[in-house]
């Protein structure tokens, strides 16, 4: 219970199912302690003020757990790595994969027997006869019944048994039918704004906390036209991101974007609009929530590059094999140009409504 | 059938308690400082409150002041002591695991230039009366220390800290017990004890939540902490918290009648579970092992977390404490702990069960059924989970 209407709402139900729940605020950073006057981030103390309002409310259960070490090592050491390798992280994606459906699930389990971990996400899991599956049977993961909503895109990295271990009660519902089932109850966080920030990023600006968590500093270096000229200097390669245009602090008549980061070298490319169009583009680390994909070479699908982005119909054709602590690197074909594929960033893979897996968007050696 | 083995944290109130401040709250509602029937009535109820607290105390009802609690009493004995002390020195004397009503007290005082030595204790939580005598010098004006300890249970030698205050030090240098968790369970009498100033809580012992009591020892110089009318001789202003001071007063009484029985029942209660629970592997006391309170029992998980415990227990209907209050879920491991030289590792596994006067013999056969095997799990749990923290292993 994040202390946001989504979580309210999804114990409400679990709750009122007949669910035996227990409602947790996750201790994720000391955010908390330092920014508690920072009322949006949903990791505040006065989130868990709110989470805790509504276990009440409802009559369940309510603890905070910490799990600061398990959030450092799965969600903020590759956050802070990626932008200082000049990639583009996925916090909210590894955030599911470790904590909420790693740790979380773990110690559910392991500590206090709870059959599954259920969180306020717009998403759905169902079990479906697969003959090619272990048992004969396998769950999916499907897009949640709100299009605006669906967050299936910061799920993808989920494993079948972690899938067989998640309860999604909102999956079904629209935002306004939870806002409305969350009035009825009167529960206090009804009308709660949502919450857009990164939770650990409570001004909104992550070099913020590339300074403070990593001793990030400004190290400036040249700022590079498309054609190789120099235009300007930058601030430092990590404190930038494939698509930016606000900030690059150049003028040349026509909009440009950063379309390139090279950490090692600490530079900055710029590209026009169009220049930073791709019709091809590698993942690494590619999971599948099935445990293998549709098929071993190659396969159809639909892809999303950005969270709530229409997904584009691409194909996708494996390039390297899974090998032990890594997974393999799929090429992926997309039938029409897809904008600022930025490298770190995760590409999912869907086939209608169901996700069938995904990676992140491999900083490509031919650009 | 829950149970509730959280009685330092607080205790439910009893009948005699509620039922001595129900007129107080209803139709004896009046102010004391009122000259009228209505002001008398309650003047009388809080007389007799000082009254029935300095018999308890061996003291004077002069000497007794009631406050919202045990935090403010102990504010106003180590703040009202210090600066009315101050024109004579300026270092203050404390414990390294005193509870933070007073070691946020002089802390505070430290940012306004006073001195303050918290000394170390040894493995037990115990100070040593040689070195709390070394720590006097000429500018000493007040020693703090608490008489039992609220997350180890361990009782300080008093008696011994103070005569070698008394031995060292050339003038009168105040000594303020913190008895908020002792007063259960440890007789406290003012004319034994050569203390100046006393605190405790009533919701320790069964009295209302909001109300406490500090003894100031007649003569002892005390600067005010709160200022407004004249209640409480000056000490403490505000009208008065009659039903809180009579509800305290009639939990102080009845427990001081009975301490003698609670006692000898409670240590037999506690060692069952002691024994029960130290026989998980893993699990090892904490605290001295006789200088202790009797209802108290706090030990360590090996390689678990001593919330998550609570949660556990909680799940299954336990009342437990991983030591201190903590609502966060703030990862900081207990100082007291950490003083008595544990560290951090071994102290995020710290696990309170404070038993209570109305702990039955009943609840102690389930708990010692009940206790055990869940600790057991939890560790066997916190062990898997340490090989894989983040859930990665599949299938698990």
């Amino acid at each position: 219970m994040s202390g946001g209407v989504d979580s309210s709402v999804a114990a409400a139900l679990l709750h009122e199912g007949g669910v035996e729940a227990v409602g947790v605020w996750m201790r994720l950073h000391d955010v908390a302690d330092t920014y508690s006057e920072f009322k949006k981030s949903c990791c505040s103390l006065d989130a868990a003020e709110d989470a805790r309002r509504v276990a009440g409310q409802l009559g369940i259960p309510f603890y905070v757990l910490n799990l600061e070490r398990e959030f450092g090592a799965g969600v903020l050491a590759p956050f802070l790595a990626a932008y200082q390798a000049g990639e583009t992280p996925s916090p909210c994606v590894d955030c599911n994969s470790t904590v909420k459906f790693g740790a979380l699930i773990g110690r559910a389990r392991k500590l206090y027997e709870c059959d599954a971990v259920a969180t306020g996400h717009y998403a759905r899991v169902d079990e479906v006869d697969d003959p090619d599956a272990p048992g004969g049977r396998r769950f999916r993961l499907l897009r949640g019944a709100d299009p605006d909503k669906d967050q299936t895109y910061f799920l993808y990295g989920l494993r079948q048994d972690q899938l067989a271990r998640t309860r999604f009660p909102l999956g079904e519902l629209t935002k306004p039918q939870v806002r409305e089932v969350a009035r009825r109850r009167g529960l206090v966080t009804a009308e709660k704004p949502e919450s857009q920030e990164i939770c650990f990023v409570p001004g909104g600006d992550y070099r913020d906390a590339l300074r403070q968590r990593a001793g990030w500093q400004e190290t400036p270096g040249p700022l590079l036209d498309r054609d190789g000229a120099l235009v300007g200097a930058h601030r430092g390669a990590a404190a930038y991101t494939v698509g930016q245009r606000q900030g690059l602090g150049v003028a040349l008549g026509e909009p440009r974007y950063v379309a390139r980061i090279d950490a090692a070298a600490n530079l900055v490319q710029l590209g026009r609009r169009e220049d930073l169009e791709r019709r091809t583009f590698e993942v690494r680390d590619v999971s599948f929530t099935a445990g293998r994909p549709p098929a071993p070479g190659a396969f159809d699908c639909e892809v999303r590059i950005r969270h709530r982005a229409e997904p584009v119909p691409a194909r996708v054709e494996r390039l390297t094999a899974d090998e032990p602590g890594r997974r393999g690197t799929w090429r992926v074909e997309v039938e029409r140009p897809v904008w600022a594929a930025a490298p770190g960033q995760a590409a999912v893979f869907y086939r209608g409504d169901e996700v069938l897996g995904g990676g992140r968007i491999a900083s490509s050696p031919r650009a | 059938m829950t149970i509730y083995l959280d009685h330092a944290a607080t205790t439910p109130l009893r009948p005699e308690a509620l039922e001595a401040m129900l007129p107080l709250l209803t139709e004896d509602f009046g102010n004391p400082s009122s000259p009228h029937a209505y002001g008398r009535r309650a003047r009388m109820a809080l007389d007799e409150a000082h009254e029935v607290v300095a018999a308890c105390l061996s003291a004077q009802p002069r000497e007794i002041v009631f406050t919202s609690g045990g935090t403010e009493a102990s504010n106003l004995a180590i703040k009202g002591a210090a600066w009315a002390g101050r024109a004579e020195g300026h270092r203050i004397v404390t414990s390294a695991v005193e509870h933070d009503a007073t070691l946020h007290a002089v802390g505070h005082l430290a940012k306004f230039g006073f001195e303050v030595v918290e000394l170390p204790v040894d493995r037990y939580g115990r100070v040593d009366p040689d070195e709390l005598a070394a720590a006097i010098d000429e500018r000493t004006i007040l020693v703090s220390i608490q008489m039992a300890n609220n997350e180890v249970g361990t009782v300080q030698p008093l008696a011994e800290l103070i005569a070698g205050v008394r031995r060292v030090a050339g003038r009168r240098v105040l000594f303020h017990v913190d008895a908020v968790q002792a007063a259960p369970y440890l007789a406290i009498d003012t004319q034994a004890l050569d203390a100046d100033l006393i605190s405790l809580g009533a919701h320790k012992f069964e009295g209302p939540k909001g109300s406490g009591v500090l003894w100031i020892r007649h003569g002892t110089a005390l600067m005010a902490q709160t200022h407004g009318g004249g209640q409480e001789r000056y000490r403490r202003a505000g009208t008065e918290n009659v039903a809180g001071a009579v509800g305290l007063a009639t939990a102080l009484r009845l427990t001081c009648e009975e301490r003698a029985d609670t006692v000898k029942r409670l240590r037999r209660l506690r060692d069952r579970l002691r024994d029960a629970v130290s026989a998980v592997p893993g699990v090892e006391p904490t605290g001295h092992p006789r200088q202790r309170l009797p209802g108290h029992l706090s030990v360590i998980v090996r390689d678990a977390d001593g919330p998550g415990i609570v949660v556990a227990l909680d799940l299954e209907g336990i009342a437990a404490s991983a030591g201190a209050a903590c609502t966060t879920g703030s990862p900081e491991a207990s100082h007291v702990l950490a003083a008595m030289g544990y560290p951090d590792e071994e102290a995020r596994g710290a696990l309170r069960f404070s038993l209570g006067r109305t702990t039955t013999e009943d609840e102690i056969t389930r708990a010692v059924e009940v206790i055990p095997p869940i600790l057991a799990r939890l560790r066997v749990g916190s062990v898997a989970l340490a090989a894989d923290p983040l859930g990665q292993e599949v299938g698990v």
